[in-house]
């Protein structure tokens, strides 16, 4: 059996120990069609069986950015003077939104897959690429809706400031989603071994967007609180949209805050593929 | 052709008994404060050790050990073994499901595999969009797909329903579709796992059909785990018997069934000079019942078609001089209905024992072809001291046996016949 091995072009080789940071592209390349069909799924399973349908995708930001304009903007006056309210909490909604969904998506990875887990092989990180692809098409909706707000108060003349940073959008995707896809990645491996993780989730997640600036802008945070607000990689990026969608009273621009809010987004990213990785080699025995 | 498609090397699985009850942090805080005060791990008898009758010596158990085979194309290797014999683990292993432990497998081409039925089916997806989802889970592209599609709507016969959510599908239909798509979307090697369990007589025939169809014409490989031993010996031509994780026996299918019927033979045997719930056994005692294959191997399992030999023992208690004896074998179903009965007086065999008391005698019960369908049955014993009459009985022992039968080829058409609890007679259909 040893002699023909050496001669022999194996296509499969199975191994117990992998390496650390094991990504064959290749292989992802080879499952293009699986990824785009689980992308199809995630978009139109979401809403069949329901009477809105893909309204749903606006509904959400709507709704919170209304709810939002009533407690912060009219009861609470945390808004900032002289700025359509709508269009910066919008602009805060959509922003976390990509976030949230890439992290809330991926951090129950193993657990909610276990069954076809358990049964047939595709590259584990499939899923959570085809949810990260998901949560960018849902983002662009939302994104032709801000765009319409935004429109809107361009054409009545009211002072909305759009400048040239805007082209930087896809920077602030990909950190954006970036980062809710490592944190998505680090707590799936988590929840696979501790299902308490599982509930610190969706609380935890509403809890955190208090800490950035989806509800009020950055220059209102008590300056006790500023180096926390700075130490989340959100925060910089939601800063930058509404400089660059609605102007420099709305957030700022700072080449430094998005400097260390990509570096920490590749970090987070490097430990979340690591410990992914380790983690789907045998989560089946755990779970 | 000469070269193998598979290749397995000294392949281990090791499992962790503790870790199998790990579910929260409280319970891994709960386990590390049972340790730090040197008691027992209190989740630790969670799991199961893999021969299953003690208690677990350590943490750790082997679910497969030292595993080598090579396969080459156009085989079909049946894997036999009990529950807990690792057979699952071993596909598990193969489809990358779980990693090994030690060991390596080599493998050229695609692998599917067909663990339980409707694998990797999403039920909100329509069969059309679940086709093309499993036909890319095996990293097809979608065009490889597409010139499948009709064939596997074809056999799983939902035409009608290709647009409707497989989770309106009758459960027989999920099966057939499931099935369909691994077989016909081409895989190199195919892993099929007990999904003949379910589904209709006719579904299993053509499902048998196209398992040899894809290993003989197309030139597949297959790998085929059942505990039917019947469709083992039809669709194989290679078998292995594992047993607690071990590769214990391999050769042609028929050897590996034949070796694994007598592996278990114990389970083909009744002890019953113990019994008391008897009528009689004072001077005259049935001691034991077993059964054996044509081959005079005990076996324990008796196959619909096939010919199956009960030795009954006994013993004299008393002196008692037989020189007319008779033995009845009465087989019942499970709801006690009698459905075959072979009296000695009406067959013309006549027992004369005038041995002392002590003595042990033993006899056996020749049935040439077994006419009844797979189910559980029970075997009844009854001896007499002369022409049976209820107040002659020597000995007498309801439920002396439990009679597993197994689906055969009892019509010589290829395929098993149906399971119930019928009896059948030799008969033929034709056209006048």
């Amino acid at each position: 059996m040893k002699d023909v091995s050496q001669n022999n072009e194996w296509d499969l080789l199975i191994k117990p120990k992998r390496k650390w940071l094991d990504l064959n592209i290749k292989e992802l390349i080879k499952y293009k069609d699986l990824l785009l069909l689980f992308v199809r799924k995630d978009i139109v399973t979401i809403y069949k069986q329901t009477i809105l349908g893909p309204i749903w995708f606006i509904v959400q930001p709507l709704l919170s950015t209304l709810v939002f304009m009533f407690v912060f903007g009219n009861v609470a006056k945390l808004s900032p003077a002289g700025l359509p309210q709508d269009l910066f909490y919008l602009s805060g909604v959509v922003c976390w939104g990509l976030f949230a969904t890439s992290f809330t998506q991926n951090a129950t990875t193993f657990i909610t897959n276990m069954s076809i887990f358990g049964k047939v092989y595709f590259p584990r990180i499939i899923i959570p690429l085809s949810k990260v692809t998901a949560s960018f098409v849902n983002f662009g909706i939302q994104f032709l809706l801000f765009l319409l707000f935004l429109s809107y108060h361009l054409l009545t003349g009211t002072t909305v400031e759009v400048s040239q940073t805007g082209f930087l959008l896809p920077l602030y995707m990909l950190i954006l989603s970036g980062f809710g896809l490592g944190v998505g990645l680090i707590f799936s491996s988590l929840t696979t071994k501790y299902r308490d993780f599982k509930f610190t989730i969706e609380y935890g997640t509403q809890l955190l967007m208090y800490l950035t600036p989806v509800i009020l802008p950055l220059t209102k945070v008590p300056p006790k609180m500023q180096l926390i607000f700075k130490a989340n990689p959100v925060t910089h990026v939601i800063e930058a949209f509404r400089f660059s969608f609605i102007g420099e009273k709305a957030g700022a621009f700072s080449v430094y805050g998005l400097g260390y809010a990509a570096g920490m987004t590749l970090v987070i990213l490097f430990i979340g593929f690591i410990m992914f990785n380790k983690t789907e080699q045998n989560f089946i025995d755990t779970v | 052709m000469g070269q193998n498609i598979l290749e397995i090397e000294n392949l281990s699985k090791l499992y962790r008994l503790g870790e199998v009850g790990t579910g929260t942090l409280s319970q891994d805080l709960n386990r590390w404060w049972a340790k730090s005060r040197g008691k027992d791990d209190p989740y630790s008898k969670v799991g199961q050790l893999n021969d299953r009758s003690g208690n677990a010596k350590s943490d750790f158990v082997w679910a497969l050990k030292d595993i080598n085979l090579s396969m080459k194309p156009g085989e079909v290797l049946g894997i036999i073994g009990k529950n807990g014999a690792g057979k699952s683990t071993l596909l598990k292993l193969i489809s990358r499901i779980t990693a090994p432990t030690t060991g390596e497998i080599r493998a050229k081409g695609r692998i599917a595999s067909l663990l339980e039925v409707g694998t990797g089916m999403n039920q909100e997806m329509t069969a059309r969009e679940n086709i093309f989802l499993n036909g890319a889970i095996l990293g097809m592209s979608k065009i490889e797909i597409r010139k499948k599609f009709d064939d596997i709507i074809d056999f799983a016969g939902c035409a009608m329903y290709v647009d409707t959510p497989i989770k309106r599908f009758s459960s027989g239909m999920r099966v057939r579709l499931g099935f369909a798509v691994a077989a016909f979307l081409e895989p190199e090697i195919l892993i099929v796992d007990e999904v003949l369990a379910v589904g209709d007589a006719e579904f299993q025939k053509r499902a048998v059909g196209k398992i040899k169809d894809v290993s003989n014409s197309e030139g597949r490989t297959v790998m085929f785990v059942s505990h039917n031993m019947s469709s083992v010996k039809n669709i194989c031509d290679r078998g292995i018997v594992l047993k607690q994780g071990q590769h214990i026996y391999s050769g042609t299918a028929n050897e590996a069934v034949d070796f694994y019927m007598s592996e278990y033979s114990d389970l083909a045997t009744a002890e019953l000079a113990l019994r008391d719930d008897r009528k009689g056994g004072t001077h005259f005692r049935f001691s034991q019942l077993s059964i054996m294959d044509n081959n005079g191997r005990q076996t324990s399992e008796a196959i619909s078609g096939e010919s199956l030999t009960l030795k009954i023992d006994y013993k004299k208690l008393k002196n008692l001089s037989l020189d007319q004896g008779f033995i009845s074998t009465v087989i019942l179903d499970k709801y006690e209905n009698i459905v075959a009965v072979f009296r000695s007086d009406e067959m013309g065999f006549t027992l004369k024992d005038n041995s002392p008391a002590g003595s042990m005698g033993s006899i056996k019960l020749e049935i040439p072809r077994l006419y009844l369908r797979a189910e559980e049955y029970y075997i009844r014993l009854i001896a007499h001291e002369s022409r049976p009459r209820p107040d002659n009985v020597l000995d007498y022992i309801d439920n002396a046996f439990q009679l597993n039968i197994t689906a055969g080829d009892l019509w010589e058409i290829g395929s098993p016949n149906k399971p119930g609890n019928s009896s059948i007679f030799p008969a033929s259909y034709s056209p006048v």
